[in-house]
């Protein structure tokens, strides 16, 4: 299992990994890949990146050829033109809409590194009264699906004036309950008390000791945390579709919603605005996919 | 100094999360209760407190059964194949072999995906009802054409590739975590008494694998029952809360936010929301029990 050390860096490296064990290497001798694994193997990763492919060779033909049978197989040279159709789709917004997103997704994501961050170091080496309590009241709050309080929220959003801002979206979710979980388990493994000890006795405050000790030892961890929440708020679809009904300021995943609703016989403009909706996050996973993988992973050993 | 640093500055790095929930979580979950005895509406002038009325009327309300049956329906037609499929496929993932992050971040990619878009290319490309791909595969082998949106079944199905799509991969990864953490030397034990690959995966694999099972059933469970925006985009054009014409692949999520938005009965939305809990609480609770005995069993 070195292979899987190398791939993802400090976070993965749990004291409990197999590497040492004697038996390890003729163990891993015989878990070869058989044929049928490797042929399983390809056919899945075709059938994942197929519609992926798919979209983009809509996106890059003319409308006419998306309905035509047998189906064109190979990207056409249109892909320029149709995007630019789209970005021009007045009703869809989709460029505001892709800006909203950067903000949202964004805004959300330094929030949310950072109030995790900071929570998960009290939870984790902090003395406080009640805190296993409100450790455990966290965990209960994650359950709470938003789709049980829209309507009160709804009310909220109309009390603070935010229906059709994209504050709406933003500030309620701020932190997340995952967050400190993650954040926590990670400063207990990579922070030793000593260090902290040592910390207080130079007469460090609490705010310097996080800032100074606890923060750069967190930075791994934060970058998985901050890939996930990102990637969560650029795809968020529920609370956008209730909050921002007026298609003047989406979200892009609304323009899209706009598209769909108002243009479902123009495919290739549509899956033009599905190819500029899905790039952002195709660009992140190809530069952070070892992070990316290793988080999904993580966070089920935690969790 | 020190001391009020030491006394007080725990609480302040934990107030962001309870501040924030006791806001937007804590008096929302209050308020839902609130106003599931009431008839709140934007269009009423005056609340008046109806009791039990809302939770009579929807127990008897056949649009809201019909969403409970959909909802239910596509979580297994959903869920089954593709716990499954990920197992199988976590499996092969943890085995050695040539180009194995480019086989990961394969199974990957899906998640870079939003729910949105993958309705749209399925729904609009895949599975239209004219000139659609699954259409004009099933010609070939001259099987009739299907109305894909027209019927439950096959709105379902199609409902169901979609998430199956998106998810199999994300879930495989987490079993490949938890398949990891197995002691090789249980398997090595088993070669050397001539189990075959197959009776290892079913008699060492799948068993210390059932808390990861348990995990992941649970949060497809959750999440599963929460189904929104795949049906939503599935219905082209406007009035994409209904669910088809008849309802025919309406989630009980659509059917809140239809009772919200569409029907400004704020009061029934509401209570529409608690059962929406209750009915994910009690479905996590049975599929618990279930993969606890299965795993017991063996």
């Amino acid at each position: 299992m070195t292979i899987t050390n190398r791939a993802v860096p400090a976070i993965q490296r749990a004291p409990e990994s197999t590497d040492l064990r004697p038996g390890a290497e003729a163990g891993r001798r015989i878990r070869r890949a058989g044929p049928l694994a490797v042929a399983g193997l390809i056919v899945a990763a075709i059938l994942s990146a197929l519609p992926l492919y798919w979209m983009v060779v809509i996106a890059s033909r003319t409308n006419e050829s998306a309905y035509q049978w047998p189906p064109a197989l190979l990207p056409g040279g249109n892909l320029g033109e149709n995007v630019q159709r789209v970005l021009d789709n007045s009703d869809a917004a989709i460029l505001k809409g892709i800006v909203n997103s950067f903000i949202v997704a964004g805004t959300i994501t330094l929030s949310t590194v950072l109030f995790s961050a900071m929570a998960g170091f009290a939870f984790a080496k902090l003395r406080f009264r009640g805190r296993n309590a409100l450790l455990i009241s966290i965990l209960l709050t994650m359950m709470i699906p938003v789709q049980l309080n829209i309507v009160p929220l709804y009310d909220l959003m109309i009390t603070f004036g935010w229906l059709n801002d994209i504050k709406a979206v933003i500030v309620p979710f701020l932190i997340s309950g995952f967050g400190i979980f993650l954040m926590r388990q990670y400063t207990i493994q990579s922070v030793p008390d000593e260090l902290i000890e040592a910390a207080r006795v130079d007469g460090c405050s609490t705010w310097r000791v996080f800032y100074h000790v606890v923060a750069p030892a967190l930075r791994p961890a934060a970058a998985v945390l901050g890939l996930l929440t990102f990637m969560q708020y650029w795809n968020e679809f529920f609370w956008p579709f209730i909050v921002l009904a007026d298609p003047s300021n989406p979200t892009v995943q609304i323009s899209l919603k706009t598209l769909n609703s108002a243009y479902h016989q123009d495919l290739s403009q549509i899956f033009a605005g599905t190819f500029v909706a899905t790039v952002p996050l195709v660009i992140v996973f190809v530069v952070f996919f070892r992070q990316i993988i290793s988080g999904i992973m993580e966070g089920a050993v935690k969790a | 100094m020190a001391r009020l640093d030491y006394k007080v500055s725990p609480y302040l790095y934990i107030a962001p999360f309870f501040v924030l929930f006791a806001i937007f979580g804590l008096y929302p979950t209050a308020y839902t209760v609130y106003l599931s005895f009431t008839d709140t509406s934007p269009l009423n002038p005056t609340t008046n407190f109806v009791g039990l009325e809302n939770y009579t009327t929807l127990l008897g309300d056949p649009n809201f059964w019909n969403a409970v049956v959909n909802t239910i329906g596509m979580f297994v037609l959903a869920t089954v194949p593709q716990l499954l499929m990920a197992l199988i496929l976590a499996n092969w993932l943890n085995r050695r072999l040539r180009g194995m992050h480019f086989f990961r971040a394969m199974t990957a990619i899906p998640i870079v995906t939003s729910t949105a878009v993958v309705a749209l290319i399925f729904g609009l490309s895949f599975y239209a009802r004219d000139f659609g791909l699954a259409n004009g595969l099933l010609e070939l082998v001259g099987v009739e054409p299907v109305d894909w949106r027209a019927e439950k079944w096959s709105s379902w199905l199609a409902i169901s590739t979609m998430i199956d799509w998106r998810w199999t991969g994300y879930n495989a990864l987490i079993y490949l975590a938890g398949m990891q953490a197995i002691p090789n030397d249980l398997y090595e034990a088993a070669e050397i008494d001539g189990a075959s690959r197959m009776r290892q995966f079913w008699q060492i694999t799948v068993p210390l694998l059932r808390p990861t099972i348990i995990f992941t059933v649970i949060i497809s469970t959750i999440f599963g029952l929460q189904l929104f925006a795949e049906p939503v985009m599935f219905s082209s054009g406007s009035g994409a809360l209904g669910g088809g014409s008849l309802g025919q692949f309406q989630t009980v999520t659509m059917f809140i936010v239809e009772a919200l938005r569409a029907h400004n009965r704020w009061g029934y939305a509401a209570t529409a929301g608690l059962a929406l809990l209750l009915m994910i609480i009690v479905v996590a609770a049975i599929n618990f029990l279930l993969i606890r005995r299965l795993g017991s069993e063996r």
